[in-house]
Formats: C-alpha cells, sequence, structure tokens
C-alpha cells in the first residue's frame, strides 16, 4: 500500500529534481548575455500592449529600439517624456515631436442631428452601423453607443449626449478607437491644434442642413476668411491643414453653422513689452488683422479687439519683445 | 518498409491537425504568415523527434521497470517541459541564428498536446525505439505539413471575397474544415 504511494512520489519528484538540476546546470552553462538596454527601455515603456507602435507588445518595441530597427519615439503612447528617456538609454537625442491626441470629427450629438429610427438593437457602433448605417440621420456621423468608449484602454474618450468626445488630457494616441469606429470619424491632431472641424457629411449643403443643425453646409466663408490658406476644401466638406493653422480661429468666428469649433478660452493675446520694442514695424507689417498700430521708431502698440492670438508676430519680432498669452 | 508506412501514416493518413485534431493551438495561431508557419512548423518537427525519443527512454527504463506505467501523462509533461526548456537554452548559446528563427516558437510547444499526443500514441502502438523516431519525425512533418498549406490558404484568403461577417477566426475554421476533408481522402492510402 504504501510502496503505490511512494514509488511514483519518488520516481516523479527524482526526475522533476534531476530536470531542474539540468536546467540549472544549463542555464549557467549556456547563458547569453542579452542586451541590458532592452530591459531598461521596456522599464520606461508604459506597459500597456496596446501595439499602438506596430510591434508586438512594449517587449517586442524595446527590442526593435535597442537593435536601431525603430526609431526611440516609436511609442505613441509615451509621446515626448518616454522618448526622452529611451533617448537617454540609446544616447541619443530625442527628436522632439509634437503630442497627437485623437479627435471626434462630428458634432451630431442628440440636441443638434436628427434620429431616423429608433435603435434597440445591440448598443454597439458596429452592430448599428449594419442597419441602415445607424439610427442617426446622417450617415456620416457618430453613432454614439460607445464602441470607442469600452475598447479605450486609457478611458479617454466618453459618450455625451450621443457623440463620443475625446478627453485630451488622458489621451494617448494609441489609435485603438480609430481603428474601431465604424464610421471612420476619429483623427489624430496635434494637440496644441485648438480649432476643428467637427463635421464629416460630404453631401451638398441643403442635404446636409436637413440632417443635422451643426454639419458643414460647404459655404466657404471659412477659405475666404482664413489668412494663413490652412482651409482647403474637398468634397464639401471643410479640412484644416495643420502645418499651416496658428489657432487665429477666425474660421471659428465666420463659421455659420458652427460646424468649426475652438475652444475662444483657450485665445492667446499679443503683448509687445514697451522696455525691449524699438518701434522697427516688422509685427505691424506682419499682422494680417491690422491689430497692431504704432510709427516707425514709436513704441507699438496691440489692439486687443482686433488681435486673434495668430502670433506671426511674436515669430517675425527681431527683438524677441511679443509675448503671447 | 514497417519504417516507410509508419512514417506515411504519420504525415497523411493520421495527420496530427488533420486526422486527430491535436495541436489545434498553434495551427490556429501561428499560421497568418507562411514564413511564421514555416518557423513553428521546424520547432515541432524538433522537438517532436527529441521528445519522441526521450519519453520512450523514460517509459520503458523508469515506468514500465518500477510498474507505475499509469503515472504516464505526468511524467512525459514534466520531460516535455523540462526538454523544450533545455533545448531551448542550447540553441540560444550555440546558434543564434536557428534561435531567431524559431525563438519565439519554442516557449509555445511546451504546452502542445501533439507533443504529448505522439510520446503517448508511440507507447500504445508498441512502437521500438527506431519506429518511435520515425513516428515522432512523420508526425512533425505531418503538422509541418498542415499548417504551411493553411497559412498559404490564409494568405490568400486576405485578398478573397467572402461575407464581412466571416472574417477573421471564423472563415480560418471554415478552411480549416475544409483542409481536414480532403486529408480524408488520405485514408485509404495505406
Amino acid at each position: 500500500m504504501i510502496n503505490d504511494i511512494l514509488w511514483p512520489v519518488a520516481t516523479l519528484g527524482g526526475l522533476a529534481i534531476f530536470f531542474g538540476i539540468v536546467l540549472a546546470y544549463a542555464s549557467k552553462k549556456f547563458a547569453v548575455e542579452t542586451d541590458p538596454k532592452v530591459d531598461e527601455i521596456r522599464a520606461v515603456l508604459p506597459g500597456a500592449n496596446c501595439g499602438g507602435c506596430g510591434y508586438p507588445g512594449c517587449d517586442g518595441l524595446a527590442e526593435a529600439i535597442a537593435i536601431g530597427k525603430a526609431p526611440v519615439n516609436a511609442c505613441p503612447v509615451g509621446g515626448a517624456d518616454v522618448a526622452k528617456k529611451v533617448a537617454e538609454i540609446m544616447g541619443v537625442a530625442a527628436e522632439e515631436t509634437e503630442r497627437m491626441v485623437a479627435r471626434v470629427i462630428c458634432g451630431g450629438d442628440c440636441d443638434n442631428a436628427k434620429e431616423k429610427y429608433e435603435y434597440q438593437g445591440i448598443q454597439d457602433c458596429k452592430a448599428a452601423e449594419i442597419l441602415a448605417g445607424g439610427s442617426k440621420s446622417c450617415r456620416f456621423g457618430c453613432t454614439g453607443l460607445g464602441t470607442c468608449e469600452r475598447l479605450c484602454p486609457f478611458d479617454a474618450i466618453h459618450v455625451v449626449n450621443g457623440v463620443a468626445v475625446v478627453d485630451e488630457e488622458k489621451c494617448t494616441a494609441c489609435g485603438i478607437c480609430i481603428e474601431n469606429c465604424p464610421k471612420k470619424i476619429i483623427e489624430l491632431v496635434p494637440v496644441s491644434k485648438l480649432v476643428r472641424v467637427l463635421c464629416k457629411n460630404t453631401d451638398k449643403g441643403k442635404a446636409v442642413v436637413e440632417v443635422c443643425k451643426v454639419g458643414c453646409i460647404a459655404c466657404q466663408k471659412c477659405v475666404k476668411a482664413c489668412q494663413f490658406d490652412a482651409m482647403t476644401f474637398e468634397n464639401n466638406l471643410a479640412k484644416i491643414d495643420y502645418s499651416k493653422c496658428t489657432n487665429c480661429m477666425v474660421c471659428a468666428e465666420v463659421c455659420p453653422t458652427k460646424t468649426i469649433y475652438a475652444d475662444f478660452s483657450r485665445r492667446k493675446k499679443a503683448y509687445i513689452d514697451q522696455e525691449l520694442c524699438i518701434g522697427c514695424t516688422i509685427c505691424k507689417k506682419q499682422c494680417k488683422f491690422d491689430a497692431i498700430e504704432g510709427e516707425l521708431k514709436e513704441k507699438h502698440k496691440v489692439l486687443e479687439d482686433k488681435c486673434t492670438g495668430c502670433g506671426q508676430c511674436a515669430i517675425k519680432c527681431p527683438k524677441k519683445c511679443i509675448e503671447m498669452r | 518498409m514497417k519504417l516507410v508506412i509508419i512514417l506515411l501514416s504519420a504525415i497523411f493518413v493520421n495527420n496530427f491537425v488533420l486526422s486527430r485534431f491535436l495541436g489545434i493551438c498553434p495551427f490556429l495561431g501561428v499560421s497568418k504568415k507562411v514564413e511564421t508557419a514555416v518557423g513553428m512548423g521546424l520547432a515541432v518537427t524538433f522537438v517532436m523527434a527529441l521528445a519522441s525519443v526521450i519519453t520512450w527512454i523514460v517509459q520503458r527504463l523508469v515506468l514500465d521497470i518500477l510498474g507505475i506505467a499509469y503515472m504516464q501523462t505526468i511524467a512525459f509533461i514534466l520531460v516535455i517541459a523540462g526538454l523544450v526548456q533545455f533545448v531551448e537554452m542550447v540553441i540560444k548559446k550555440t546558434s543564434p541564428t536557428l534561435y531567431q528563427a524559431l525563438g519565439v516558437y519554442l516557449p509555445l510547444i511546451t504546452t502542445n498536446c501533439a507533443v504529448l499526443g505522439v510520446a503517448i500514441l508511440n507507447i500504445d502502438s508498441g512502437y521500438n525505439l527506431i519506429e518511435t523516431l520515425i513516428n515522432g519525425i512523420g508526425g512533425a512533418l505531418g503538422f509541418t505539413l498542415a499548417i504551411v498549406l493553411f497559412a498559404g490558404i490564409r494568405e490568400r484568403l486576405e485578398t478573397a471575397p467572402y461575407p464581412k461577417a466571416l472574417d477573421g477566426f471564423p472563415i480560418a475554421l471554415i478552411a480549416a474544415s475544409l483542409m481536414s476533408i480532403a486529408f480524408l481522402g488520405f485514408s485509404g492510402l495505406l
């Protein structure tokens, strides 16, 4: 009886100990020195394993960076902070990259967009999409059932009043929502750009007005208003070229349907340091809004009600005496 | 002649994946690209051949003599897991190129039921050491054949028009089942 238990235990235990010893010996004997950089880089990466970089998880990226296959700023989630730390480990200077955030390109919430029918199916955008493109009468707009909200690993996107809104503080630009949005209305934009066109409807003006109060009707007023050639039109839709946009927010002011949204509370004004100004008039010539006055050799002044905060004067001032705040 | 029959039988007639339905996990998981499928196939071939021999020795020299053959499953899992770990270390040290090719797949095989399956089937069929080795190699080649063919099909599926609802695993499972039916044609071979 005791043998029935003892022998198997002893045999399997013996086998296990034998393999344990062999493996312990082998791990010493066959130890391979791995690049310590991989572990260090892995430690500073966010560790969410979101795959936003295109490598299989953070481990995969750490390895790729260590052997130089991926750039130090390859992690879209960690942004500039992580890129800097990784660059220190790799001993190279990090390229400054502007943090990107996702933005939902739709303003058609429950008050603005009409309902086509009452949707009672599975509460998921992809499911609703199959049923005649969702319940909203605008076939381009946000379905508002929160597929992106459920998938976001960073709790950075929420459906508010029928439209998904990105929390730009939390957003890490990992791209999961962009990939999974059946309407394809989420885009990555530089976080510093405060102006956005909140419409994806490519129909003509009349058709847009019928389905949504805040749709782009392609009136092109913004194109004329923009002083920096940053506004273009394509498929009856206004589009901002963010490499040219200066956050002057004039387009948002003129937009009759308020499709173009700008955070006016964050609009800046130019201030001229009277001590340093030499009256060269360069800023005055640069200003497209006639917001700077003053003659040659005199101290210049900013007319606050005209200044749009585009910042062109501050860039051109040879004495660096203009501050945007 | 018997060895040839064992080999062909293991590859085609009793194909581990398509007739015995063992090792389905890597078959579906690592078959998106032909390249990775070949890597996985190579790793499985290597481990299966080794595991067949070692488990046969363990069975005949340890378990049978002590009369505890009923502990076969547990002992074999132990042997295979230890073996894979050991092999991984050796390859990492001796041949970095082979490690690069097999590296990621080796740990996956530790718990591959096809490896355990071939070890147990060897004993059940009463093979001797040479026959065991041939059966192990044949089974692994069959696995490689199946996974590489399947990866080829899946690569083409990427561009094939099929209903969107079947995207991903559903269409892969349908393809796998059709392959399995096709392999049924080999059953009259031997």
